[in-house]
């Protein structure tokens, strides 16, 4: 047998005492897919760090095809062959693609060289893996998955053959992953070793061939994929059984709570990005948005939620609402029974230097429950707050902690806990599990449907299809500021989801990528 | 995770950089053939060895902490108000015009009366800046500094034309005695205590009063926690319904009308009437009190008084050697630089120290390894 591509032996590290990698023992086939998989915070973006150089390990010991390799920066790891693309891409926006690609790796003074010689391969990699790319395009004018095919041509130019993807398919539309599995396929087969970073049972299941499961900064088992099953993996990740599937009744929609007539909203430079919304929402039913990431979704909950104004005609229980002037604003929304668990809870939702129980007031920080003369009655918050983390099972359960020191899960069950516990007629939720641990994503899914079984109307938006096809009593999908239709999920599946997502609506007709891709290239261009 | 301890952070990371301000300071004194221990010895014994010394650092104080609160506010709502120079120099504006306007009989009176026309003032000058920065996105950092310049020709302007004085001197009249505040000479006189001649009057108290008053604010009332969230991120004021708008407004009146009252310590309590330049880089200062104070009125309070004894020593070491003026100038300096501007210097070696001891520390539960 083959020496393994990468073979770890003991690495830990630390942070202060908090133990991030312990003890981690790994080996990565040449020529395979190998998958890591673990919750956030479970140690899996520290371990890629260590093998990037980004940090030494305190202990342990790295071989990069069987010969022992230090890796003290990212410099030393492109020499072993070790490429790495981001979650958040490193590209400069206002270079072409070539420039972007030799970007660090000019040879010699003028740049005619090195681009010549990218360009030429650039053409062979596109011919050999799918990965078309115009050399001569601007990074700010592609598309998401266009930038990520950038990201990894700048690996293999540097010759890497290990190539390390750290979630790469969150931003992607279900056929723009598609079209990435088939281009690691394809460097599997010239041989090339990829290590898949992602917290997704799904692709683990429908591409790797190895996956090792992370959790607490322990390696708990690294098994071949074809022998287990995502129960399994959710199991080994989470440490206990763990319901995949969101167990609900079917709905009983009542009557309208919302209802939203030729919304349109216009941003700060002057691009429409909502363009003509219409919708509604009833009574213990949960709408969801579908789409790729700024397509108008986080402008709709916005406009909604009272953080921008627009234009149009928009109801809650028959009350017309302002969405320009001083009546447009969060407060006046809030007093009219809508709450919104924000899509960015890091930065809308939650004041992260605050701490639990000055965030359980956040927004509601005028209620006369909390406040006594002119002073706020922080006694009454304090004791509010210990009953919400009881009952939200927030951990650690201590009001004294800032937000910060919260996991991704426990953050957003505060948010979760303050904005559901205000009975709220309307629900607005954006992103409810984004960053969250599978456990809490299980607890938070069963509060929302706890939530519509009340008779309450909530409307989702998530760019997880699992997620808006599990949850949903209905879908729209969102494309260019526009609804392109509503669907039932049981009466539709990913592929036509993706396809609406890419701005097609005629889905029983065959369609190519270039079609896709053209579609999602513009509506990107016109956000960057 | 915290980084540092919380002492670690409130106490040691300031009197390390106060230890490294001094020791550079001494180097640069040695370096002029003087003896930085005799240099240290008479600043120290200067600023707070005598009533009379502690009266001048405290006046000094005074100051510091009307202008460095007013600082601390703004940047609790993430405004970096520079203007503090210009606000206070128009409050001074507010405090005279309030002094001069009528005869007052007695200072319980025209006290309250001199702090509203300084507040007054004071936010006034803060207010154009403000609504500039809400409305127009115009930076603040930049518009404030603008307004000191204009303040200070405005002062000029007024000082030279209609409120001047008869006599050479661009300055006002003498206020009505009525409005002369008590000294701290005068009220330790009453317990029979003899407290050394100095400037050093009731607007001390005044000063303690408001650090407590900005605390209560930002800690403790509604108004507090939106400036404090809005500080933060300003996507989540807007999710929570806080308007901007209203929160810049607020937060640099607040600032400004503090910056104003600087003018009770000086116009009324010291020099009596209005002169052309009576501020005297307080409002910069309040920018290095309110960085080493970390925003919050306790540590602005001791920032101040710190600041007051420097200003106190460095004049007495100038009185005392053959020390130039302009070293004395540089210490404070010194100082500034190390507490506020190099914070970052020590905080990070400090930090690695800290994280290297937690790591040692036992863990309690931890496996073995």
């Amino acid at each position: 047998m083959s020496d393994p591509a990468i073979e770890l032996r003991g690495i830990s590290k630390s942070f202060g005492a908090v133990k991030a990698n312990k003890d981690i023992a790994i080996r990565v086939m040449p020529g395979t897919i190998h998958g890591i998989i673990g919750e956030n915070g479970a140690g899996k973006s520290t371990l890629m760090s260590i093998l990037y150089g980004f940090y030494r390990a305190d202990r342990g010991e790295i071989f990069i095809r069987g010969e022992r390799t230090d890796i003290p920066d990212s410099q030393a790891a492109i020499r072993a062959g070790i490429g790495m693309v981001f979650q958040h891409f490193k590209l400069v926006q206002n270079f072409t693609v070539l420039e972007n690609i030799v970007l660090g790796a000019e040879e010699g003074a003028l740049l005619t060289t090195s681009l010549g010689k990218a360009r030429t391969l650039l053409k062979q990699l596109s011919e050999d893996y799918e990965l078309q790319v115009d050399p001569d395009a601007r990074i700010e004018d592609l598309g998401v998955g266009m930038q990520q095919r950038v990201e990894i041509l700048k690996a293999l130019y540097r010759q890497a053959d290990i190539l390390i993807l750290d979630e790469p398919t969150g931003v992607l539309t279900p056929s723009e992953a598609d079209h990435l599995f088939r281009i690691l396929e394809g460097l599997k087969r010239e041989g090339k070793t990829i290590i898949l970073i992602t917290h997704k049972l799904r692709e683990i299941m429908e591409i790797t061939d190895t996956v090792s499961v992370m959790r607490r900064g322990e390696m708990t088992a690294t098994v071949k994929t074809a022998e287990t099953g995502p129960e399994e993996l959710a199991e080994l990740m989470v440490g206990r059984k763990v319901l995949l599937r969101v167990e609900k009744k079917a709905a009983q929609p009542g009557a309208r709570v919302l209802e939203i007539e030729d919304l349109r909203v216009v941003d700060g430079s002057g691009v429409e990005r909502l363009r003509g919304i219409s919708l509604d929402v009833r009574a213990g039913e949960i709408l969801g948005i579908a789409g790729v990431a700024g397509n108008g979704q986080s402008e709709l909950l916005e406009v909604l939620g009272g953080m921008r104004s627009g234009t149009g005609r928009v109801r809650v229980n028959g009350d017309e609402l302002d969405l320009v002037g001083p009546r447009a604003d969060a407060r006046t929304r809030r007093a009219r029974g809508i709450a919104h668990v924000p899509e960015d809870r890091q930065h809308e939702g939650l004041i992260m230097d605050f701490h639990a129980w000055e965030n359980v007031a956040f927004g509601y920080h005028a209620d006369p429950a909390y406040n006594r003369g002119l002073l706020m009655d922080n006694d009454a918050l304090r004791r509010d707050t210990e009953r919400k983390i009881a009952k939200f099972d927030v951990r650690p359960a201590d009001c004294w902690q800032t937000a910060k020191n919260f996991s991704g899960g426990n953050q957003q069950k505060i948010v979760i806990a303050r904005e559901l516990e205000r009975d709220p007629d309307l629900l607005l939720v954006g992103q409810p599990t984004r960053g969250v641990d599978i456990g809490a994503i299980e607890f938070i899914h069963q509060q929302i449907v706890a939530l519509r079984d009340a008779g309450k109307a909530i409307l989702l938006v998530s760019v997880e299809l699992d997620e808006i096809l599990s949850l949903s009593d209905r879908i729209a999908v969102m494309f260019d500021g526009r609804i392109m239709g509503e669907r039932l999920p049981s009466q539709t599946d990913e592929r036509e989801l993706g396809l609406m997502m890419a701005g097609i609506t005629d889905t029983d007709r065959g369609h190519t990528h270039a079609e896709v891709e053209g579609n999602l290239a513009h509506v990107h261009g016109k956000v960057g | 995770m915290e980084k540092l301890p919380r002492w670690a952070d409130i106490a040691l990371v300031p009197i390390l950089n106060l230890l490294l301000a001094l020791i550079v300071s001494g180097i640069v004194v040695a370096l002029i053939g003087q003896n930085p221990f005799e240099a240290m010895r008479i600043m120290v014994d200067g600023a707070v060895g005598s009533t009379y010394g502690w009266g001048y650092t405290l006046f000094y104080a005074t100051n510091f902490i009307f202008t460095g609160l007013a600082v601390a506010v703004a940047f609790h709502a993430k405004l970096f108000n520079i203007g503090g120079e210009g606000q206070a120099q128009f409050g001074s504006l507010g405090v005279a015009l309030v002094c001069l306007a009528v005869p007052w009989p007695h200072w319980t009176l025209a006290l309250p009366a001199a702090i509203l026309g300084g507040a007054l003032f004071g936010a006034g000058w803060a207010a154009i800046p403000a609504y500039l920065q809400a409305r127009r996105g115009s930076h603040i950092v930049i518009t404030t500094i603008m307004f000191n310049f204009i303040a200070s020709a405005l002062l000029v302007y007024l000082l030279v034309g209609i409120l001047k004085a008869p006599g050479m001197a661009p300055e006002t009249a003498r206020f009505p005695e009525g409005a002369y505040l008590p000294t701290a000479r005068d009220i330790f006189a009453v317990i029979g205590v003899d407290f050394g001649y100095s400037p050093l009057n009731v607007t001390f108290l005044v000063a303690l009063l408001a650090a407590w008053l900005v605390w209560l604010l930002l800690w403790r009332t509604r108004l507090g926690y939106e400036i404090r969230a809005f500080g933060h991120s300003e996507p989540a004021a807007l999710y929570a319904g806080i308007s901007p708008f209203r929160i810049t407004m607020l937060a640099m009146l607040i600032s400004g009308a503090l910056a104003g009252l600087m003018a009770i310590n000086a116009v009324m309590g010291e020099q009596q009437r209005l002169l052309q330049d009576n501020v005297l880089g307080a409002g910069f200062v309040g920018i290095a009190v309110a960085l080493m104070g970390r925003s919050h009125p306790v540590g602005v309070l001791l920032a101040a008084i710190l600041f007051g004894a420097l200003y106190q020593g460095g004049a007495e070491l100038e009185f005392e050697t053959s020390v130039p003026r302009d070293m004395v100038v540089v210490i404070q300096a010194l100082v500034i630089l190390f507490t506020g501007a190099l914070d970052g210097m020590t905080r990070s070696p400090l930090e690695r120290v800290f994280l290297r001891f937690g790591r040692r520390a036992p863990e309690p539960g931890a496996p073995a390894e």
